[in-house]
């Protein structure tokens, strides 16, 4: 059996590299993409819309109803690990610590628990000495890597990066969080309806100005309907930049919506 | 000009996926495909597309491998086969 799958692994892959031998080289100007469609982007994308990236000019702008069910996708991805993953059931038993003395208790009575505070604090059977360095650089760092990630999100239409990058850097600081302290002081920060309202909005934000640019006379996301209201200038880099704010408001949340579920096991108490 | 750094980072793309399914620990799985990712990621910044590098950075190398590691936390180190 472990011989008919390598046999079929390398079959697979010989075609699969005989295949590439057909495919235009690197930087072919006779390639059929680079022939018309390449042509007409980079000659007329910043005259269009005004966003010196083109690639977010084609994606936000020329393709922004891809991207709009893009983040539809990872809206559903979030939705489907919160589902499958989050469980309800309460916790049978409870520990805690002593802080001053470090004596652990084990509370098998689910109705009976101990206020955390100084003197308490909560524990699981994952429990490991909290690390004073780690904790620090996590703290210096996590606002840096917080800006930085909304920088991403505000300069998507004039250099790399955009709403999707962003987001994913946004939670991902988020995540540090929950690794470098315990998942609970993440949960007391974001909650969880919190994120889940947020991850809708994210998807909304990006709905919304496509629809409200129909209301106001225009096609779906057609950015330059909203000129009365914001001014002519730059207005289509403008509705980019609100579309990549709702991708961005989505993946963040998303992203540690997929965290919390899978590290705690749907639980929400206990984790890396 | 750029073929040699090409060769060089593909190399080594091949040869974290080989050892990515080679190896026995899953935690050293996880790592070994953060570094797939992050080198798929220079070879995306050499070839010029640095949008989709950047997604690779912060998706593939970043993110992907702290929710692979979370589920080798949560189910366990070693494979059965």
């Amino acid at each position: 059996m472990r011989l008919l799958g390598f046999l079929v692994v390398c079959l697979t892959g010989g075609l699969l590299l005989y295949g590439t031998g057909e495919l235009p080289d690197w930087g072919d100007t006779n390639s059929p993409a680079s022939l018309h469609l390449s042509n007409d982007y980079i000659e007329h994308a910043m005259e269009q819309t005004g966003a010196p990236n083109l690639v977010t000019a084609v994606l936000a702008d020329y393709r922004g109803f891809d991207t709009m069910f893009e983040t539809a996708v990872v809206f559903c991805a979030g939705l489907a690990c919160f589902l499958l993953l989050r469980d309800f059931r309460p916790k049978k038993t409870r520990y805690y610590r002593h802080v001053p003395t470090g004596v652990v208790l084990h509370v098998k009575n689910p109705d009976k628990q101990i206020a955390v505070g100084w003197e308490f604090e909560d524990m699981d059977k994952d429990w490991v000495p909290s690390d004073t360095i780690i904790k620090t650089v996590c703290r210096i760092l996590i606002p840096f890597i917080q800006i930085y990630a909304l920088y991403v999100v505000a300069h998507g239409d004039f250099s790399p990066g955009g709403g999707f990058q962003g987001g994913v850097i946004f939670g991902s600081s988020l995540i540090l969080l929950a690794i470098s302290y315990n998942l609970k002081t993440l949960m007391k920060r974001v909650s969880e309806k919190f994120l889940g309202i947020f991850s809708a909005a994210g998807v909304l934000v990006y709905v919304g100005i496509g629809a409200i640019a129909m209301v106001l006379g225009g096609n779906f996301l057609d950015y330059s309907k909203y000129a009365p209201i914001f001014g002519e200038h730059h207005i289509r880099a403008l509705g980019m930049l609100g579309v990549e704010i709702g991708v961005g408001m989505a993946v963040t949340a998303v992203m540690v919506v997929i965290y919390i579920n899978i590290v705690s096991e749907g639980r929400h108490d206990e984790g890396l | 000009m750029y073929w040699p750094i090409d060769l060089i980072v593909l190399t080594f793309v091949i040869f974290c996926a080989i050892a990515a399914i080679s190896v026995r620990d899953l935690l050293g799985t996880a790592i070994l495909f953060g570094a797939y990712s992050f080198m798929m990621c220079l070879l995306w910044a050499v070839m010029g597309a640095v949008d989709v590098a950047f997604t690779e950075a912060s998706v593939g190398a970043g993110v992907s491998t702290v929710f692979f590691v979370a589920a080798v936390f949560r189910t366990s180190r070693r494979t059965k086969d």
